[in-house]
């Protein structure tokens, strides 16, 4: 009995002393910085009342019985095994709040699957384990692998903390560059095994499958760098294919893409 | 039907003349040749419990890994292998034997039977088990590594195993045989061999979701043998069922799996369904309320599993209109998986309820089962589900469904029949501490977990961004405080076989005129119901 609570405090201890260095106690979705991601976010706060309400009636109910209707009370069991009206009750009101839930997700799913009048179109390759991003209309291209820093700490037992490191393993040598507030399609596919492109800002992620193109769009209207992950377990070093999005003013990107083309 | 029981009844009568009621034989050829459904009852639960504390080991190498940021402990490539294997034992070794081996030893004992109807399948059937389950232990030490493409195998990447991969498939064939064979024995135990006067809708609901589950495992497990059997013919045998450069699709795959992978999850699930529902009536001194509408949701939930698998895999890019059907399918099953549930908060209203350890697991089955339902209802959902597929809230999700869901059940179960089986009664106070320390562990394991998935962590990684550092951390601490605490379940069994206080027939003061099991001496004898009982019309379910 002593022993168990000894850990335990220990843990906390422990928790307490790592709290300050890591400081992200994150518990709910990120908002993001598409339109998309911010209907998705709606819908999963949405979704997350609607079952906290339906929770603490029902755990109200169990906890009640449980307190009130105690053997060791006294409590006489009552006779009754079945009633319909309560059956059918509880059938039918569930129902209704599904019928609920379901309208506003139709809607925005029809609305994720519309990459219609699209700027520009990216094409996505996975390779165990890194990216390739090609520009399609405008014939550049080039490869996106992990931070040569962030591979060598992520060796087994490299000596290197972590913790030292900014945005340990999600951080890449060439990262994807796109206008803001621009219609981006984004092309998916795969040349060895299935992999997940996913950036959690733009609310989506989709799996890069060999021999199949899948596609995906956003609009970020907020300049900046996002930062997801290869999704899609893929082998030995799944965890280290970050994938990372800057995106910058239009002025910018015209800049930057036409640059990029001379060095082609 | 009844020209069944007649007979049985007449067999019955002229063993008793036989006058040699032959006890076990001696010995090891005891637990080899046997064909008792109790031994074979016991044999696939000490099974289960020693597949449950291998898998679990598995499981804290992962969590030991994810314990801090950076790579401490292990390769990639052998982390990799760690949440496959976990997985594969896990379902395949631990929940599934261990709800066959409670159907073994109580199905007979609930409707009266003697035995099971096919006792010698049920010894082969066992026994292909122990043989599936040393070839996977055996593939780990395979050139190559283990499996480690997931417990789904998903082609391409599990076409990279290397010499591990004809065993672990090889593994999964003699196991998907051994189910379906132990499906076939119970379909047909409870089918023909009902004492006299138990109809359908008079059996046990434990009995209930048992018939149901061998459908579904009849239904699917032959897909499944299907699927990896194309993986092995694309591997050495050339063809491309699934690789797009000969006319293939891995999505294909994809669809078989969870066309066996959604029921497969129902075939976890039910027989804990059933569990509960004999336990909530007899800790509550009440009878089990809305009985036909509890069997029929049952049904309905097993007819969904059927057409709601490609939920597994919003993100492979599926016509709209499809992923609108599966997303509405599957918010459907919330309606009597909700029934199941209100039904068991009702049958507690107005109860007499007493809070020995069986009751304990099953109340803590009622909450968290239930907070599990919840997220799978936030799953079910396309749009929102882009953002959760694949990461830490999907973990949290089924380990919330499958820990204090299916495996609470389970050990509900052995609390609740221990006695029945040994003939003693437990250490109560023992099991109160083994009851709360999983209760909280299991908690500050998993619950994090959905914290860590919507902040963005990806599942199947073996370092993460020190961004997720801290619920981690407290994961882990509660992995290890729940693995260690399963040493105390094994003890107390341990000493309960060995040796405690005589348990009367009754076992619990509630379980009086719950069900036949109860009606039998404590232990039950070697051979029971040599003659059948009568029942009376719906007296014994519970």
């Amino acid at each position: 009995m002593k022993s168990p609570k000894r850990a335990l405090a220990g843990g906390v201890a422990l928790l307490l002393a790592g709290a300050p260095a890591y400081a992200a106690w994150d518990l709910n979705l990120r908002v993001g910085v598409t339109p998309l991601s911010r209907d998705i976010y709606g819908l999963h706060m949405l979704i997350l009342w609607v079952c906290v309400a339906i929770a603490v009636a029902v755990f109200a109910v169990m906890i009640y019985s449980v307190a009130t209707f105690r053997h060791s009370k006294g409590a006489a069991p009552a006779a009754f095994d079945h009633s319909t009206a309560a059956e059918v009750i509880w059938t039918i009101i569930p129902v209704l709040i599904l019928v609920f839930m379901a309208i506003p997700a139709a809607r925005t799913l029809v609305a994720i699957e519309d990459s219609s009048g699209s700027e520009l179109t990216v094409k996505v390759t996975g390779y165990q384990w890194k990216w390739q991003y090609e520009y399609v209309e405008h014939g550049v291209s080039f490869f996106s692998t992990l931070d040569r820093r962030h591979d060598v700490a992520r060796q087994l037992a490299s000596g290197v903390d972590p913790r030292t490191i900014d945005n340990y393993l999600l951080e890449v040598d060439n990262p994807l560059v796109v206008p803001q507030g621009v219609k981006i399609r984004v092309l998916i596919t795969a040349a060895d095994v299935i992999h997940a492109w996913w950036v959690p800002d733009f609310g989506m992620k989709k799996d890069a499958i060999p021999g199949f193109i899948n596609e995906l769009w956003f609009t970020a209207d907020k300049a900046g760098t996002y930062r997801g992950q290869c999704a899609e377990l893929c082998g030995r070093d799944h965890g280290f294919m970050p994938v990372v999005v800057e995106v910058v003013p239009r002025a910018e990107f015209d800049a930057w893409l036409a640059a990029r083309k001379t060095t082609e | 039907m009844s020209a069944t029981t007649d007979t049985l009844a007449h067999a019955g009568h002229a063993h008793r003349h036989d006058d040699h009621h032959h006890g076990p034989e001696k010995g090891i050829r005891r637990w080899l040749t046997t064909t008792n459904h109790k031994d074979i009852g016991t044999m696939y639960l000490v099974f289960s419990l020693i597949m449950f504390l291998i898998g679990g080991s598995m499981a804290l190498v992962v969590r030991a890994e994810l314990f801090v940021p950076g790579m401490q402990l292990v390769d990639p490539g052998f982390f990799n292998t760690m949440t496959t294997v976990h997985a594969l034992i896990m379902v395949f070794g631990a929940v599934m034997p261990a709800t066959v081996g409670l159907g073994n030893w109580m199905i007979p004992l609930q409707i009266g039977a003697p035995d099971m109807a096919l006792p010698r399948m049920n010894n082969f059937s066992f026994w292909l088990l122990v043989a599936a389950f040393s070839l996977l232990i055996l593939s780990l030490f395979m050139p190559g590594g283990g499996p480690a493409s997931g417990w789904t195998l998903y082609p391409p990447l599990v076409l990279q195993t290397g010499d591990a991969l004809p065993l672990a498939i090889f593994a999964i064939h003699l196991a998907g045989a051994s189910s379906i064979m132990g499906a076939i024995n119970i379909i047909v135990t409870i089918m023909n061999m009902r004492a006299p006067g138990m109809t359908l809708l008079a059996m046990p609901m434990f009995v209930w979701t048992w018939l149901i589950t061998a459908y579904l495992l009849i239904a699917v497990m032959p897909v499944f043998a299907g699927a990896v059997t194309m993986l092995l013919t694309d591997h050495f045998f050339g063809s491309t069922f699934f690789s797009a450069a000969g006319g293939g699709d891995p999505v294909l795959y994809q669809h078989i799996f969870w066309f066996f992978g959604h029921p497969e999850v129902y075939i976890m699930i039910l027989p804990a369904f059933g569990i509960v529902s004999e336990i909530i009536p007899t800790f509550a001194r009440k009878k089990l309320f809305g009985y036909d509408s509890m069997v029929y949701a049952t049904a309905s939930i097993a007819f969904l599993s059927f057409i709601v698998w490609a939920h597994h895999m919003f993100t492979v890019g599926m016509p709209l209109a499809g992923e609108m059907f599966f997303m509405l399918a599957t918010m459907l099953i919330a309606v009597p998986t909700g029934v199941k549930v209100f039904n068991w908060t009702a049958t507690m209203w107005k109860g007499s309820i007493s809070f020995e350890p069986p009751m304990l697991f099953a109340l803590a089955f009622l909450f968290l089962f239930t907070i599990g339902g919840f997220s799978g209802l936030m799953v079910a959902i396309v749009p929102v589900d882009f953002q959760y597929h694949d990461t830490y809230f999907i973990v949290a999700h089924f380990h919330y469904v499958l820990v204090p869901g299916a495996v609470f059940a389970i050990m509900g179960a052995v609390y609740y029949w221990l006695p029945k089986w040994t003939g003693h009664m437990y250490d109560m106070k023992l099991a109160r501490l083994h009851f709360w320390l999983s209760a909280i562990f299991v908690n500050v394991l998993f619950f994090p977990q959905h914290f860590l998935g919507l902040a963005g962590m990806p599942r199947r990684i073996p370092d993460y961004s020190t961004q997720f550092a801290d619920w981690n951390m407290v994961s882990s601490i509660g992995g290890f405080g729940f693995g260690l605490s399963q040493l105390l379940f094994v003890y107390l069994i341990w000493r309960c076989v060995r040796g405690g206080a005589p348990a009367s027939a009754v076992v619990w003061d509630g379980a009086r005129s719950h069900g036949l099991e109860w009606t039998v001496p404590s232990p039950a004898p070697y051979h029971t119901f040599d003659e059948p009982p009568t029942v009376h019309g719906g007296e014994m379910h519970s």
